[in-house]
């Protein structure tokens, strides 16, 4: 027997806007949804809420939750916790997806500790299927199949919750493709009241200064992307990857290793633990191939590698392979793009 | 004002420079392979612990970690670094915890040790990268939580002030004491070992360590407390059995594979100019770039 509870997204927002991650886990959570039958639902917490429902119907969502208090913007940990805990235990979600972001890595454990029901961090993928208990051999139907990388990337491992609800997980931003269901779609709007879901003893930290930057590195949606590796060997050598970057009119992404060296800042990170990408072009400079970079570009179309290792394992899912000095040739494919574009 | 302040460390894989050698010829990860560590975040944890402790002197630094005997390498690192004492939480029964089941084993650890104003832990290990411990031994403690700590900026009168990194931006906050902090690995680096403190406590030794000693140096470790790793199990830290280890975790592994790319018929080129100008035209051409 499967349950019947439904699927809810807690959606982020920051000024006025629902957050592309919270958009792309409604997408999925619509697949899941359909597939069990159930109902998907948005929990939006915050203030000046009005109309946000808008933006997530086109989504598919049957319902909005709404919570509205001024002090629930910015987010702090416990208010926002508080809301979940009690509203989950209400409703009783089968399966709760949340953004692998600040946000969502700081409440979705506190919130699963509460409730004791098991949270998967980071999940590359999400399906149904079915679990058989190869101790006790109970057997259980529809289930999340919350799949992600462990041991750095090296492998992947798919996780369950047998016996506790909800199911919960969180994705990374650009895992999962946003996709609009229907643009005319509504649902329904359920206005909660604040002081019934969060007490004033929540209100435990202060937020006493804030500054978000709008991020001026847009690696997600670049149609080409530049990307170092530790190969690229200095800060300095990064400059010839702006370089070309800027000629061809694309982005400048880093592997892992690149960041921990301290090459390149970490908004530019891809792979399992920063970005997932998907461009028309991807060039590799230096860059290896660790598992958990390869997982965050190998659907780029056209993959270029440049590597004076003639081994290295990128290049095994590159289209092409060029060995050399990464110094000598990137100069070289910013001097012949110049000569033959127009 | 004194600060008893708990450091949640923990010994891990070096999963971040997995060779060609730590896979096997199977795909296999081959763990022997991949050197145990320090968890990197948890070190810049441990900074900020001194970085306190200096400001408030007569502040204890009480290292706790969970995992296999051999854990007590991390505590002694610690110590060496700046720790007062450590704690090894050990028990073949805490095996196959899920992170749920690991942070109540650790909260029930941190209420044996009891006085606390602060614990601080890296924002996440490298072998797994979940940062849910954290949060969730504060949910389990009822304690509030600061995450992605990139600096302590000060303890006092009861409250903390931590400057937080976001993905976007920065935010300052403060938060009542007692509380749970993890730091991020933006925050500053871990000082060296002590030339003294490694000369100090070169002996230091778990409880289990200590029975392979010789009389001699044993008799050294039991005429100095201090030389002495407390290795504690889940019935002396009053752990419920069905909340630890592998029963105690709601997460189940139902598969674990290996990452197989599917290999591509590359084009390999040279650093040959005709090569490579042959190859952006032919990207221009099919509209790639351009």
């Amino acid at each position: 027997m499967s349950d019947k509870n439904n699927l809810i997204v807690y959606c982020e927002y920051d000024e006025g806007r629902v957050a592309d991650v919270s958009l792309e886990l409604l997408t999925k959570g619509r697949q899941l949804a359909d597939r069990l039958g159930v109902k998907l639902e948005a929990l939006v917490i915050g203030d000046n809420l009005e109309g946000i429902e808008k933006q997530i119907f086109p989504y598919g969502a049957d319902t909005v939750y709404k919570v509205e208090d001024r002090r629930l913007f910015p987010y702090t940990s416990n208010p926002h916790a508080a809301i979940l805990i009690k509203l989950f235990r209400e409703i009783e979600p089968q399966i709760c997806l949340m953004g692998a972001t600040c946000i969502g890595r700081d409440l979705g454990p506190r919130v699963s500790s509460c409730l004791h029901s098991g949270l998967t961090a980071d999940c590359t993928a999400l399906e149904i299927g079915d679990h058989k208990d190869p101790k006790t051999g109970k057997e259980y139907s529809e289930l999340l199949y919350q799949i992600r990388p462990a041991f750095g990337g090296n492998i992947v491992a798919t996780i369950v919750n047998p016996d506790c609800r909800p199911q919960m997980a969180t994705v990374r931003e650009g895992v999962m493709k946003k996709e609009i269901r229907n643009a005319e779609h509504k649902g329904e709007v359920i206005n909660l009241d604040a002081k019934k879901y969060v007490d004033d003893t929540d209100f435990v930290v202060e937020i006493i200064d804030r500054h978000i930057e709008k991020s001026k590195v847009n690696i997600k949606n670049s149609p080409i992307i530049v990307a170092g590796g530790y190969g690229v060997g200095s800060k300095e050598n990064f400059q010839l990857l702006f370089d070309l970057a800027n000629t061809l009119g694309g982005e400048v992404g880093a592997s892992r290793a690149a960041v921990d060296a301290g090459f390149i800042e970490h908004e530019r990170q891809i792979g399992q633990t920063g970005v997932t990408v998907r461009p028309k072009l991807y060039i590799a400079c230096g860059i290896s191939g660790q598992i958990q970079h390869i997982a965050g570009m190998q659907e780029s179309s056209i993959i270029i590698s440049i590597n004076n290792d003639p081994n290295a394992p990128i290049n095994t899912i590159a289209d092409y392979v060029i060995t050399g000095e990464m110094e000598e040739i990137v100069p070289k494919l910013i001097k012949y793009y110049k000569k033959n574009s127009k | 004002m004194s600060l008893n302040i708990i450091v949640l460390a923990k010994q891990v894989p070096d999963t971040r420079n997995v060779g060609k050698d730590a896979m096997k010829e199977d795909g296999t990860i081959n763990r022997a392979a991949l050197p145990a560590i320090f968890n990197p975040e948890d070190l810049n944890a441990l900074e900020q612990a001194l970085r306190l402790k200096d400001a408030n002197p007569g502040s204890t630094v009480t290292m706790l970690t969970m995992g296999l005997p051999r854990a007590a390498e991390v505590i002694r690192e610690a110590i060496y670094r700046g720790a007062d004492k450590g704690i090894v939480l050990t028990d073949r029964a805490l095996g196959g915890a899920d992170t749920l089941a690991t942070s109540y084993s650790l909260a029930m650890a941190v209420k044996k040790i009891g006085d606390y104003d602060l614990i601080l832990g890296g924002r996440q290990a490298i072998d797994g990268d979940t940062a849910q411990v954290g949060p969730q031994i504060a949910e389990k403690l009822g304690l509030p939580q600061v995450t992605y700590a990139e600096e302590i900026i000060s303890a006092e009168n009861g409250k903390v002030v931590i400057k937080r990194r976001l993905e976007h931006g920065v935010e300052t906050v403060a938060c009542p004491m007692p509380c749970v902090v993890t730091v991020n690995g933006s925050a500053a680096e871990c000082r060296p070992r002590n030339a003294k403190r490694v000369m100090k406590y070169k002996r230091a030794v778990s409880t289990s360590e200590a029975t392979k000693l010789s009389e001699a140096e044993a008799a050294i470790v039991a005429a100095h407390p201090e030389l002495t790793i407390p290795e504690w199990g889940a019935a002396f830290v009053e752990a419920d059995p069905a909340q630890i280890g592998l029963p105690g975790s709601p997460t189940k592994v139902k598969a674990i594979e290996n990452v197989v790319f599917t290999a591509k018929e590359s084009r390999r080129l040279d650093n040959n100019d005709g090569q490579i100008e042959e190859l952006v035209k032919e990207l221009i051409a099919n509209h790639t770039i351009g």
